[in-house]
């Protein structure tokens, strides 16, 4: 296959003159925050030893039988009702059949014909407008378990512990557009996953999993090209990177006169390309069928009513009263709306100094800057973060109290999240309140004053932009602690009475 | 006295006025199974040593309690598709022939918390694939009545130990006549309850939608005493019925006045040995004479049960016999990769005819032949159901033979796989239909082998046929007569 990133200028004009359009359908698997598995009692805890947390039903042994978790049912319909779903009163789970060491009973429980939840949507905001994405259905499943192959030389081993895990897969309508949408469906979607405290959202340690159907389409056509299936997208960014070279490798075959073939393709983040993983003609037929061992999923009304009346804020209502309540802007509003751990971090800092614009300024800004910085952006929820909510509103209202300058504060943040320590504390170790006595200031622009003679002469000749660099030999002198405020004053009043 | 010929209640009632102990009685069927053993095979495992110490403990348990469980000093014969804690459990399969629990299926945990004795597990067709328990990848069991007949299948293990007192009762399991088909090959009574009625946890599966546990009895009161025992509804088994269990005891009352039987004409056609139809005929005038009134109905949908057996069962039990791959449990080739470890070990493992089922079930779920196949024959299924349903708002049961013929001859029907499906052809149906159904002696052919009469009854209604074949045994010795060994 000729690599997409050499064209040759013939398929250049080609480009030029015939235009795409991206068509993507995404299925996301979100593994649910249930105590215990979806088919036993085992625990779901996270990271322990190997295959400590199995028995005979999770593992296959002969004669066990399943017994749905009725958590499992009620986390699907949450989700179904905060995505529009129609939630089916009778929904069946099926088997589908393939042979694989991490799955113990030749076989995962999943559902097929008949899904819980179907026909639904979700809107996503898009630089201002909003893009309703269709859902096509969302079914329960259990997880299988994990191959581990470089422990041991001769052998690979088995860790069953994943193994009944209960995910759910979202699948979407084809009705992504670009990468920007898909990004932006995935952070919606996850929001209000997380919202409703049902999955914890971390892409890295795959509790939120995602593979893409991705095609191209000449503009202005309707049917639908050839499609892969683009796997292993363990971050945001894979997600992302994997959805543009395949776009661009379809239109550079199909600008070459090539044609694509339909295939599952995975994502290589270290070439940072795609690479063939089965073609159709070798596809599983995982022969689907009801599972005999279990009775259909049968919800009655009332059960749904109840779900519907405990459902939480959502991140669409979130944001509507973070604008409303707080008089902060749509953009604001939404990127601290866009993660509950945000979202909640936002509100609780607020129970420490009601300054909701300031406070999301810090956020927005600072805050996320140094979660991007250290990396940690995608990795940790906020609320884990050594500054805490409470500390970074206590900074803020030493700002407001006039105690520290913006300026400082900085400095005084960025000492925070590396020792998580109080801003108070900080500040008094420091010696980083700001200097607001006239008479200490006073004293520091006599002495500046009196080093610069020839500057004071200039500005008293008319040269105003030398008041800036004497502000700025003050905040030197003072290690940046004067209050401006007075300093600028004090100074200003020095230099008119040498006048 | 022979304390191994005794039924359950007969065995009963002398341990709880201690005419002897539960150590005594286990001593004899034990003398009884060393006696015999050898002519019969009938059990893969015994476990002896356990056995006399759980009846030891049982008797310390009659000592102290006036009112012991119907079970209790009991040694009972287990089918081994049974899980065992601490007996091995081999489903006649080369692949399991090692293979020991780490738990109790739901029905021996309530047998052993009952007190019950398990004597030994019994052999089978390999993963109950079977009707003669020719199919066991150890032996062949042979019938007591004549060791050169197969004891029906794939309960034929159960079947045989139980006629041959070499058990007081046995435990079985019927997917499409399992238990029925042997009890009459063997001239012994056993019921197929109501799918749903016992527990189907810790029972190696065969057919998910279709295997039921069931009891093999010398007689019918033993029989509804250990269904007593057994039913229950199973929070383990999703498809275990949540409804009380009635004392199926009380309905043994010899009355049948006013009670309408059907007798489906489908039943009674060509293939079927004439003694056999003679003597359920016979039996049917009987119960007639006792008051029954009788009707012949129609069941029009027999002629496809076993066509649509043989693919639901089967796609099942493509699917169902999947986790025996060599990775956790069980045999595992020597094999130079993941595929082959797969192929060798399953190919290995399995005898021929679970692999010609695995491969007919994994195709009629096959892409393109799924709606064919499977959908077709699960609609064909319904059908079968409503023939049910129709006619029993005219009838209370349904009788007719359990097998069209007597046993046949070990090695008769082994190279015919097809021959060898059409002798569950009267129980099919009601493995489908999820009915309950008994079978019972109702005489015997001019060879002198045992021919078992089904009556077959309403959802949940194993009282009323309990009723029945309790009135028609009463009126009859054939339950009384024991083969010469």
């Amino acid at each position: 296959m000729s690599s997409p990133r050499t064209g040759t200028k013939r398929n250049l004009i080609y480009k030029a003159v015939m235009k795409y359009e991206t068509v993507i359908g995404l299925e996301v698997h979100a593994q649910l925050l249930t105590q215990s598995k979806i088919f036993c009692g085992c625990s779901t805890k996270f990271g322990q030893a190997p295959n400590q947390s199995t028995c005979p039903i999770c593992t296959g042994f002969p004669g066990v039988l399943p017994v749905l978790n009725k958590k499992v049912v009620e986390f699907a319909i949450r989700t179904g009702l905060a995505s529009n779903c129609e939630i089916a009163c009778s929904s069946r789970l099926a088997r589908k059949n393939y042979f694989y060491p991490d799955l113990p009973k030749g076989y995962q429980i999943s559902q097929y014909e008949l899904p819980i939840c179907t026909n639904g949507h979700i809107d996503v905001a898009m630089n201002g407008t909003v893009k309703r994405i269709r859902l096509t259905r969302i079914h329960m499943e259990e997880d299988a378990g994990k191959n581990i192959h470089d422990l041991r030389g001769d052998a690979s081993l088995v860790d069953l512990n994943r193994a009944g895990i209960p995910l759910l897969e979202i699948v979407s309508e084809p009705d992504i557009r670009s990468t920007e949408e898909a990004r932006n469906y995935l952070r919606t979607l996850r929001a209000i996953l997380q919202y409703l405290e049902i999955c914890d959202g971390n892409m890295e340690e795959g509790s939120f999993r995602c593979d893409a159907n991705v095609s191209v389409r000449p503009e202005g056509t309707t049917a639908l090209g050839t499609k892969v299936e683009l796997k292993n997208l363990n971050s945001f960014k894979a997600v992302e990177k994997a959805i543009e070279f395949e776009i661009r490798r379809h239109i550079e075959t199909l600008s070459d006169g090539g044609r694509l073939i339909q295939e599952t393709r995975l994502w290589d983040p270290d070439r940072q390309e795609t690479r063939s993983m089965r073609t159709k003609e070798f596809a599983h037929d995982y022969r689907y069928f009801p599972d005999p061992d279990l009775l259909p999923v049968v919800i009655d009304e009332a059960w749904i009513g109840e779900i519907r009346a405990s459902l939480p804020e959502l991140p669409d209502g979130r944001k509507a009263r973070f604008m409303s309540q707080y008089d902060i802007p749509a953009y604001d509003a939404e990127l601290l709306t866009s993660r509950k751990d945000i979202a909640d971090y936002f509100e609780s800092a607020l129970t420490t100094h009601r300054n909701p614009k300031a406070i999301a300024n810090w956020i927005t800004g600072e805050l996320f800057r140094l979660l991007k910085d250290r990396k940690l952006d995608e990795k940790v929820y906020i609320t884990e973060w050594p500054v805490q909510a409470n500390n970074l509103a206590a900074m803020i209202a030493l700002i407001a109290q006039g105690k520290i300058s913006g300026k400082i504060a900085k400095t005084v943040f960025e000492a925070m999240a590396d020792s998580g320590r109080s801003p108070q504390e900080i500040v008094a170790e420091k010696g980083l309140e700001q200097v607001s006595d006239s008479e200490s200031i006073e004293k520091a622009i006599d002495q500046i004053l009196a080093a610069h003679p020839k500057q004071v002469a200039d500005y008293q000749a008319g040269n105003q932009k030398i008041f800036g660099f004497l502000v700025g030999q003050i905040m030197k002198a003072t290690q940046g602690k004067a209050n401006p405020q007075k300093a600028n004053e004090i100074l200003k009043r020095k230099l008119m009475e040498g006048n | 006295m022979n304390l191994a010929a005794l039924t359950l209640h007969e065995a009963r009632e002398k341990l709880r006025k201690r005419e002897f102990s539960a150590q005594e009685l286990t001593e004899a069927v034990f003398r009884r199974i060393s006696e015999t053993e050898e002519k019969l095979h009938s059990y893969i495992t015994l476990s002896r040593d356990t056995a006399l110490k759980e009846a030891k403990q049982a008797d310390e348990r009659l000592k102290t309690n006036n009112n012991p469980h119907s079970l209790l000093g009991i040694p009972i014969a287990v089918k081994d598709n049974f899980l065992t804690r601490g007996i091995r459990t081999t489903c006649a399969s080369k692949f399991l022939e090692n293979f020991i629990s780490p738990y109790d299926c739901t029905t021996v945990k309530k047998l052993r918390a009952s007190g019950a004795i398990i004597t030994g597990k019994t052999n089978l067709d390999e993963f109950a694939m079977g009707s003669s328990a020719e199919n066991s990848a150890f032996f062949a069991t042979r019938n007591p009545w004549d060791t050169d007949r197969v004891p029906g299948g794939s309960s034929g293990g159960s079947a045989a130990a139980l006629a041959a007192d070499q058990c007081i009762v046995a435990l079985g399991t019927d997917t499409g006549g399992s238990i029925r088909q042997p009890a009459a090959f063997c001239g012994v009574v056993g019921l197929k309850p109501t799918y749903g009625r016992v527990s189907r946890y810790g029972i190696i599966a065969f057919a998910s939608s279709m295997d039921q546990v069931g009891p093999m009895t010398k007689d019918v009161r033993d029989c509804a005493l250990m269904l007593e025992a057994i039913a229950s509804y199973d929070p383990a088994d999703s498809t275990s019925a949540n409804r009380p269990v009635p004392q199926y005891s009380a309905s043994l009352t010899g009355d049948v006045k006013g009670l309408r039987i059907g007798i489906p004409k489908e039943y009674f056609v060509s293939g079927i040995q004439p003694d056999v139809e003679q003597a359920v005929r016979t039996a049917v005038r009987q119960l007639e004479r006792n008051g029954a009134a009788i009707k012949e109905i129609s069941l029009p949908h027999t002629d496809y049960a076993v066509a649509v057996y043989y693919i639901v069962a089967t796609a099942e039990a493509s699917s169902n016999l999947a986790r025996y791959d060599g990775m956790r449990y069980g045999h595992r080739a020597r094999a130079k990769d993941l595929t082959e470890t797969y192929m060798l070990s399953r190919a290995e493992g399995f005898g021929p005819e679970v692999k010609r089922r695995i491969m007919l079930g994994t195709y009629a779920l096959s892409a393109g032949y799924y709606d064919a196949y499977y959908l077709k024959a699960q609609r064909v299924r319904t059908l079968i159901k409503k023939d049910f349903d129709e006619a029993f708002k005219s009838c209370d049961v349904i009788i007719a033979p359990t097998a069209p013929t007597t046993a046949f001859k070990i090695g008769e029907k082994t190279q015919d796989p097809l021959q060898m499906y059409l002798s569950d052809i009267y129980t099919i149906a009601v493995n489908l239909a999820g009915l309950p159904a008994i079978s019972l002696p109702c005489g015997f052919d001019f060879e002198g082998l045992p021919i078992g009469m089904q009556i077959i009854g309403k959802h949940f209604d194993e009282s009323t046929i309990f009723g029945i074949a309790y009135a028609y045994e009463q009126s009859t010795d054939w339950h009384k007569k024991k083969p010469n060994l």
